[in-house]
């Protein structure tokens, strides 16, 4: 048994314990938290870190175990007792409403929201104190991503929180808005407000935080300072294994396989985005990244790239042949794959079996139907196929797809695209809500297949993955593509450029 | 404090599924049997009357058994191809129409040619059903993909519409020319021998449109089993994301779904017109159209389950006359009693899904 409530901790875990059926989310989890620490939760997914917050602000009440808040036994009934003990949280995905605005917004989520005007007053203060550029009377609809975070932390240092959560705060920014979001953290933390600070990104953690506690399986496994780690080794100790670091030996690029060729699209709903005349040339064996933050045309290249939405015959041709017009069928018969973002529901039919997802895309290239019908022995053994070569773990291919943890189904996806054999293989967000081994083990079945001569084009927010894989790098900005540069020797400045640099409040209102 | 909680299965369990439908059916009973006694009737004699006598009465179940297929096959025909189409994500809700259009159309092909008896009469007319009812669906379809209307509201409107054609043939165009001026055609089954859809074993129901609907049976569970164009029909229900990723056409995939489900409907309605209802008349629509999105539903879009679906709501069909009949029951009551079974079949549905816990709620 630890002590409780010293003078020196705000907040203290004591063997928390959270069991749903089937499995142990938290088990014996204690630590403490000092005032003004900016604190981070490593792990990877399903080691429990969600859990374990949502019990800190009061959405999940443990099994067992008990937290103390300054001193005082801490048992929130509901997010609105964890915020009137000073515990506030911002969430991965937002909510907010388009259609009101900022202010209204912030009322909303407030206990006892003062008249608009002393509010908007109220929200222009903290916003200048903490470097935040933020005006009350925006419609939220019209802001960037980086700006609706903005709304969420103003809501949150309005009730003056002791405790901050934030969970993957930096997967929505550019560089630039992360540099602004950690001076802003630096500066709570320079006034007592503690931090806990959830997030995979390792560089970002050794650059801000001064403390981590790493989750795996549910329990503690390790507690360090990151700053005095490498990446790799924090990568480590929340695999618990020796990280395979992907690689591939060099190899001059062949000729020019893809070329698109000033590719213009509308939006194809009314919050979908419009490429804006899009070229780019991708060569044999060479593998180009695409960075960009979400929502900035990716999902619209890779349905165009797929063949789901049709554009000019010549805007999108491979090996010099107009290929714009060509559905999704006929451009996988001649080698152009792709996998993309949405696992469930796009890349796979969730209430499928493995098998029957095997079939979404392999029929042609695998021969798995002959004049319309189905050859469900050779369709379970390509199945079985991918299971073994990409080390998918499920019982078996008889298993729905939604049965299959995020990393296992995007590893079944990728190796069905892979094992296909493509000239050109395209993938959106391959690693997203992967845990490390599986993302270095996709990384490296890219970089294999780029080596044997496939040209590559890898759509990612992760910008530390492009960086590892990619022999070009380029960015989606509004639907525009930045003019690929070599990916070695970038920096970040200029990545940041290329994705179209922090989204202020000036540059946001055009 | 217990509770019931629902937690989700990581896959739906075949268990559940293929039992709910026999739960269903026993819950019906129950709460059916509460309603009927309720009325003032013995709740046991009511069930038996409706589940057992059709089929076993000494003096009704010979009389009551060939009904059972001539009541189920236009049932299981359509609802077999409106399965298709729900499968899908297309919602066909006016086979009815399409039933008479087929009728309409098959018989009056059949009817421009009397007297002939040449034997292909019968077939002519039955692919001419086919087509009524196909170009009825059309309808819809090409609304649609051309100007993405909303196929439930049209085919549903289209109903009505067909109505007042079925009402304008019957007085008009198809009217009995020796009919003393009374509106109804000629009447097929008895007075047209090679336009006559017959019973082809006396004395058993059995007549052409039972075989339709057993090979449509067959060829529903080929096609979703075995073929692309069924696997891309369950791929667009799912995940019609992931069928456009796969590559299927939804436009095509529309107009195949709904001109299918048509044409088996129009098919349908020209095998009763032809042989158990025997001409175009006013009334001649009975709601087969309606009572097949129950019957779809009630077999999971599955075609076996469709087909035993078929012949348990035909029986309930024919019981429920029967209860009307001898036990005096309203007809009202026994309409509740088949809204009854599709209530809680959809209700059971959500254990195949779900697992129901019995449960603290979350430790304090």
């Amino acid at each position: 048994m630890e002590t409780t409530g010293t003078d020196a901790t705000l907040l203290t875990l004591d063997g928390l314990r959270k069991a749903y059926p089937g499995v142990v989310a938290n088990d014996n989890v204690s630590f403490a938290i000092k005032p003004g620490e900016v604190h981070a939760l490593l792990g990877e997914n399903g080691a429990g870190k969600s859990t374990l917050v949502k019990m800190i602000y009061g959405l999940v009440k443990p099994d067992a175990g008990q937290m103390h808040l300054k001193g005082a036994l801490y048992e929130p009934a509901s997010p609105n007792a964890a915020r009137a003990a000073g515990v506030a949280m911002v969430f991965q995905h937002f909510s907010l409403f388009d259609a009101l605005n900022v202010a209204e917004n912030i009322a909303l989520g407030m206990d006892n929201p003062p008249p608009q005007r002393e509010l908007a007053t109220r929200i222009r203060d903290v916003s200048e104190a903490y470097g935040l550029p933020l005006d009350p009377d925006r419609v939220v609809g019209d802001l960037s991503a980086g700006e609706r975070q903005r709304v969420e932390i103003i809501r949150c240092l309005l009730q003056d929180p002791k405790l901050l959560i934030m969970d993957e705060p930096t997967s929505v920014l550019t560089p630039q808005e992360v540099e602004i979001l950690f001076h802003t953290l630096r500066k709570l933390s320079a006034e007592g407000t503690a931090i806990l600070y959830i997030s995979h990104k390792l560089e970002e953690i050794r650059s801000l935080c001064e403390h981590a506690t790493i989750l795996r399986l549910g329990q503690v496994v390790d507690t360090c300072d990151p700053r005095e780690k490498s990446a790799r080794e924090l990568a480590e100790m929340m695999v618990g294994e020796v990280l395979h670091v992907p690689s591939r030996d060099e190899t001059p690029p062949g000729e020019v396989v893809l070329s698109i060729n000033g590719l213009s699209l509308p939006p194809a709903t009314d919050f979908g985005t419009a490429l804006r005349d899009i070229s780019v040339e991708v060569r044999a064996g060479e593998v180009l990244g695409i960075g960009g933050v979400a929502g900035n045309g990716q999902d619209e290249m890779l349905t165009a790239l797929s063949g789901e939405v049709l554009s000019k015959p010549d805007a999108i041709t491979m090996h010099g042949r107009p290929m714009g017009q060509m559905g999704p069928n006929a451009r996988r018969a001649l080698g152009l794959l792709t996998a993309p973002e949405e696992r469930l529901g796009h890349a796979a039919a969730p209430d499928m079996s493995l098998t029957e997802n095997a079939l979404l895309t392999g029929a042609i290239r695998e021969g798995l139907e002959s004049r319309g019908f189905l050859n469900w022995g050779k369709t379970q053994a390509f199945a079985e196929k991918i299971i073994q070569a990409f080390d998918v773990r499920t019982p078996g291919p008889d298993n729905a797809a939604r049965s299959l943890s995020g990393g296992n189904l995007q590893k079944f996806v990728i190796g069905r695209e892979i094992l296909q054999r493509p000239e050109i293989l395209v993938v959106n967000q391959p690693t997203w809500g992967v845990d490390a081994s599986a993302a270095a083990a996709i990384r490296q079945a890219l970089l294999d297949l780029a080596q044997g001569g496939a040209a590559v084009i890898v759509i990612s927010q992760d910008l530390d993955e492009l960086m590892e894989i990619a022999d070009r790098f380029t960015a989606l900005n509004e639907g525009r593509l930045a003019e690929p540069r070599p990916a070695r020797g970038l920096t970040v400045d200029e990545i940041g450029l290329m994705m179209g640099g922090a989204h202020d409040m000036h540059e946001a209102e055009v | 404090m217990n509770m019931i909680r629902l937690e989700k299965r990581p896959s739906p369990s075949k268990f559940w599924a293929g039992i709910t439908p026999v739960l269903a059916v026993i819950a019906t009973m129950i709460a059916g049997g509460i309603m009927f006694w309720f009325l003032g009737k013995d709740p046991v004699e009511a069930i038996r009357t409706i589940f057992w006598d059709p089929l076993f009465h000494e003096t009704f179940g010979p009389y009551s058994r060939p009904q059972l297929l001539v009541k189920a096959a236009p049932l299981i025909l359509i609802a077999i191809g409106l399965s298709l189409g729900f499968r899908a994500g297309i919602w066909n809700i006016g086979a009815e129409g399409q039933y008479i259009m087929g009728a309409i159309v098959g018989a009056g092909v059949g009817l421009a040619f009397y007297p002939s008896d040449s034997v292909l009469i019968f077939p002519l007319m039955v692919i001419a059903g086919g087509f009524g009812g196909w170009a009825w669906a059309m309808i819809p379809g090409f609304l649609k993909v051309r100007f993405g209307t909303n196929e439930i509201l049209v085919s549903l409107m289209l109903v009505y519409v067909a109505e007042s054609w079925l009402a304008s043939a019957a007085q008009g165009l198809l009217r009995n020319p020796d009919g003393q001026g009374f509106p109804g055609s000629r009447n097929l089954a008895r007075d047209y021998p090679a336009a006559s859809n017959l019973e082809i074993i006396s004395g058993t129901g059995m007549h052409w449109g039972v075989v339709a609907a057993f090979i449509a049976v067959i060829f529903a569970y080929v096609l979703l089993s075995r073929h692309m164009l069924g696997f891309q029909v369950r791929l667009t229900g799912e995940a019609p994301r992931a069928a456009r990723f796969s590559g299927v056409k939804p436009a095509r995939l529309i107009l195949f779904c709904l001109g299918t489900s048509g044409a088996l409907a129009g098919m349908a309605g020209l095998f009763e017109v032809s042989g158990p209802a025997g001409q175009i008349s006013i009334d001649f629509n009975s709601g087969y159209g309606f009572t097949a999105i129950i019957v779809a539903f009630l077999g999971r879009l599955n075609p076996i389950g469709i087909l035993l679906a078929g012949l348990l709501m035909a029986l309930t069909y024919i019981g429920g006359e029967l209860a009307q009949l001898m036990l005096g029951l309203p007809g009202a009551a026994i309409q509740l009693f088949q809204g009854m079974l599709l209530f809680f079949l959809l209700a059971m549905d959500v254990l195949s899904n779900y697992r129901i816990r019995l449960g603290k709620p979350e430790a304090l």
